[in-house]
C-alpha cells in the first residue's frame, strides 16, 4: 500500500524560481539553469512513491539534493510545483494549520546533529513533540519515558544532552520521533556524525525497532553501505533527480548507468574487511597493579584461558596464561612481571585474509595495535570467520 | 553666483529655533499625553524609592545579601555587604536609595521596550533595517545630548532623567535579543518547525530558551548603562548618588567626589555581581 505519493516535484530557490521551472522544462539541466538565472534546482522532476512500512533510503552524495527533497517531504522546504499526496490528501494544497496539524500527527523527525535542546533535559527533549501539541504533562512523561526505554536509555531522563556520547544523544533525538507516535519517521543522515562502532549499533537499533513498530521510514544517508543494510527499497540521487530507484539487489547486480555503476564499485572496493571492521572489546585486562591472584580471578570471571596485560593508556605488554598464574600462585609469587608473554600483533588497516593466516596458528586471540602500540581490541578467530563467510557482496 | 554663495554661508541656518518651534508646537498641543507620561514615570520611580526606603536601610541590606547568597555564593555576599554597609557609612545611602529606584525605573521601561524590538528584529528584515541607524545613533551620540530633549519636554528632575536613561540603555537589549535568536542554528529551528510549532511556541519554546543567554547579557549591559548615565542624569535634577559628585565638582571638594565616586562604584559592582552572568 502507498503511504506517499510524489510526482513530478521541483524545489528551486532563488528568488523567481518559476523562471528556473520554465528552463527546467524545456529542458535545460541544473548548471544551465545556474548559469542562465542564478537559481540553484535543489530537486528536478522527481516522482516515486512510498510504500507502507518500508525502509525507503534516498541516497546521494552531498549536494545531490537528497536533504532538500526529504525536507519537501513535509514542507519544511516549500516545494516549488509539484504535487505529494498522503493518505489522499495533497500536502502542498495544505494552509499553515493544516500543515502544522499534519506535521504533528504523521511525521517524527531526526536530524544529523540530533538537534536536541541543550536547555532540556533527556526527557523533555522526548517530550518535545507532545509538549508543541499540548499534551497533558503527566501523559507526556509516560510516553516521552516508553519512548526512551525503547531505544534504551532507561534512566537517563535527568541528564542534559551535551552529558551524552553522540550515538546517547541521538537515540534521544530517535525518541524525541518515537514519542509523537508518527506513521512517518524522516531521518535525516542520522547516524552520519557518529563514528563507525556506534553507527553499526544505531543501524541496528533501527532495524530492531522498525521489526517492533508499524513505521514508515524515509532514510537520508550518503553511504551506500547504510543503504544497503537499512533499505527495502534504495533512490539514488544525483544533481537533483532520482537516477535509480530498486532494491539493493537491483542497484548492486543492475546499476543503470555509470553514476551508480561507479558508486556501487566504490563499495565493493571499500568492502575489502580490516581488522579494525571485526575488532572486539576483549572481555577484562590485567594491568600494571594486578597481582596473580587478581589475573586469575578475571580469567575464571569471564572463563577465559588467558588475558591481555597492559600499562599506562592501554599499552600492551604481552599475555598471561591461566597455567602461569596458577604456578605463580602456588609459588607464592606477588605480582606478575615474570608471567607476561610477548605475542604477536597486527595494525588496525591489516587485511582480513592475512589476518585469517595468522590466527590459524594461534590458540589465543589476535590483539589489535594502534601506530604508538595501544591496544584497540582483539580479533577472535570465529570472528574472522564469521566475517568471511558474511563477505559476499 | 559667487556672491550668492557667500550670502548663503554668512546666513545662518536657524535650525535651532525650527526645533525649539517644533519642541513647542509638541509641547503645547500634546500637553495632555506628555503630562500623563510623565506622571506615571514619576508614580514609578516615586513607588520604587518608596519600596527602598521602606525601614531601615540595614534591612535593605540584608534582603541584597540573602539574595546574593541565593543567587551567587557566600563570596559574593560577603563583598555586598561590606560594599553597602560602607556605603551606609559614608552617608551616602539616600542618594544611593534615590538613584536604585531611577534605575530600576529606566532598565524595566528599556527591557518591555527593548526585548520585544529585539525579537521583531531578528523575525522581520525591514524592521531590522529599520532600526539599525537609530541603534547607531543612539549609541554613539555623547549622553549629555540626551539630557537636552528630555529636559525640553520634561523640565528639570527624575522623569527627565529616566526617560533620557531609557534611550541610552535600550540598544543593548535590543540588539543582544536579536542577535541570540539570530544565532540559534537552523537545525534546531526546524526541529521546532518538524514537530508542529507555531509561530509563539516557536518563539517561547525554542527561540527564547536558546537565546537567554545573550538577551542576560543584554539585560546586564541594560543595568550598567543604567547606571551611568543616571548618575550623568543628576545635571538635570534627577538628584541621586549623581549629585553630590556634581556637588564636589562645582566646589572643588576633593573629598566628597571621592565618597560619592566610590558609592557609584560600590552599586555598580553589586549590581554587576548580582545580575551579572557566572563566566
Amino acid at each position: 500500500m502507498k503511504v506517499m505519493e510524489i510526482r513530478n516535484l521541483f524545489k528551486i530557490f532563488g528568488d523567481k524560481p518559476e523562471q528556473g521551472l520554465k528552463l527546467l522544462n524545456e529542458g535545460y539541466s541544473k548548471t544551465e539553469v545556474l548559469e542562465e538565472t542564478g537559481l540553484t534546482v535543489g530537486v528536478n522532476d522527481v516522482s516515486f512513491d512510498i510504500k507502507s512500512q518500508e525502509i525507503f533510503v534516498i541516497m546521494g552524495l552531498s549536494g545531490s539534493g537528497k536533504s532538500t527533497l526529504l525536507r519537501c517531504l513535509n514542507r519544511l522546504n516549500e516545494p516549488t510545483a509539484g504535487e505529494i499526496k498522503l493518505a489522499g490528501d495533497d500536502l502542498l494544497e495544505l494552509d499553515q494549520e493544516e500543515l502544522r496539524q499534519l506535521r504533528r500527527d504523521k511525521f517524527g523527525m531526526v536530524f544529523q546533529n540530533f538537534a536536541l535542546f541543550p536547555h532540556k533535559t533527556v526527557l523533555e527533549n522526548a517530550e518535545f513533540g507532545l509538549e508543541v501539541q499540548q499534551v497533558d504533562k503527566s501523559v507526556r512523561e509516560v510516553k516521552a519515558k516508553e519512548a526512551l526505554e525503547k531505544v534504551g536509555l532507561a534512566g537517563w531522563e535527568e541528564q542534559y544532552p551535551e552529558q551524552l556520547s553522540g550515538g546517547m544523544q541521538q537515540r534521544v533525538g530517535l525518541a524525541r520521533a518515537l514519542a509523537v507516535d508518527p506513521d512517518i519517521l524522516l531521518m535525516d543522515e542520522p547516524f552520519s556524525a557518529l563514528d563507525p562502532l556506534i553507527k553499526k549499533e544505531m543501524q541496528n537499533k533501527l532495524l530492531e525497532l522498525y521489526y517492533q513498530l508499524d513505521k514508515t521510514i524515509i532514510f537520508i544517508t550518503h553511504d551506500l553501505d547504510e543503504a544497503l543494510k537499512l533499505g527495502d527499497r534504495i533512490a539514488i540521487m544525483n544533481d537533483g533527480e532520482i537516477v535509480q530507484l530498486g532494491t539493493p539487489e537491483e542497484i548492486l547486480t543492475n546499476a543503470k548507468n555509470d553514476y551508480v555503476r561507479e558508486f556501487v564499485q566504490d563499495v565493493n572496493r571499500s568492502r575489502i574487511l580490516t581488522a579494525e571492521d571485526i575488532v572486539t572489546e576483549p572481555l577484562d585486562l590485567v594491568y600494571e597493579q594486578d597481582g596473580p591472584h587478581t589475573a586469575l580471578h578475571k580469567m575464571r570471571n569471564n572463563q577465559i584461558s588467558s588475558i591481555f596485560a597492559v600499562e599506562g593508556k592501554q599499552k600492551l605488554k604481552g599475555i598471561v596464561k591461566m597455567e602461569d598464574v596458577v604456578t605463580a600462585i602456588n609459588q607464592g609469587k606477588e605480582d606478575l612481571s615474570g608471567l607476561i608473554q610477548e605475542v604477536s600483533t597486527v595494525g588496525p588497516e591489516e587485511n582480513i585474509d592475512s589476518l585469517f593466516a595468522q590466527m590459524a596458528e594461534l590458540d589465543i586471540p589476535l590483539p589489535v595495535l594502534d601506530d604508538q602500540g595501544r591496544l584497540l581490541g582483539i580479533v577472535i578467530k570465529s570472528n574472522v570467520l564469521a566475517n568471511l563467510a558474511g563477505n559476499k557482496v | 553666483m559667487i556672491n550668492n554663495l557667500v550670502d548663503l554661508l554668512s546666513t545662518k541656518i536657524p535650525l535651532g529655533d525650527w526645533v525649539e518651534a517644533v519642541v513647542d508646537f509638541l509641547i503645547i498641543n500634546f500637553s495632555g499625553p506628555l503630562n500623563l507620561f510623565s506622571g506615571a514615570i514619576a508614580a514609578l520611580i516615586d513607588g520604587f524609592e518608596g519600596v527602598l526606603s521602606f525601614g531601615h536601610p540595614l534591612l535593605l541590606i540584608t534582603i541584597f545579601v540573602l539574595l546574593a547568597w541565593k543567587l551567587k555564593d557566600g563570596k559574593v555576599a560577603v563583598f555586598i555587604a561590606l560594599g553597602l554597609l560602607l556605603v551606609l557609612n559614608l552617608r551616602m545611602w539616600d542618594y544611593l536609595v534615590i538613584t536604585l529606584a531611577a534605575i530600576i525605573t529606566s532598565v524595566i521601561i528599556s527591557l518591555m521596550l527593548g526585548i520585544p524590538i529585539g525579537i521583531l528584529k531578528a523575525h522581520n528584515r525591514a524592521i531590522d533595517l529599520i532600526t539599525r541607524p537609530f541603534l547607531d545613533f543612539i549609541q554613539t551620540i555623547p549622553p549629555f545630548v540626551y539630557l537636552i530633549p528630555a529636559l525640553m519636554f520634561f523640565g528639570l528632575g527624575n522623569v527627565s532623567g529616566v526617560l533620557a536613561t531609557v534611550i541610552f540603555a535600550i540598544a543593548p537589549p535590543i540588539r543582544l535579543t536579536a542577535l541570540g535568536i539570530k544565532q540559534v542554528s537552523d537545525e534546531l529551528k526546524e526541529a521546532g518547525q518538524a514537530y508542529g510549532c507555531n509561530t509563539w511556541q516557536m518563539l517561547y519554546k525554542v527561540e527564547l530558551p536558546l537565546a537567554l543567554p545573550s538577551i542576560m547579557l543584554g539585560i546586564n549591559q541594560c543595568i550598567m548603562l543604567s547606571l551611568s548615565m543616571v548618575v550623568i542624569a543628576a545635571m538635570i535634577g534627577a538628584g541621586g548618588l549623581g549629585e553630590p559628585v556634581l556637588r564636589s565638582l562645582s566646589t572643588v571638594d576633593i573629598g566628597l567626589g571621592f565618597e560619592a565616586g566610590l558609592a557609584v562604584v560600590v552599586l555598580a559592582m553589586v549590581l554587576d555581581r548580582l545580575f551579572g552572568r557566572d563566566e
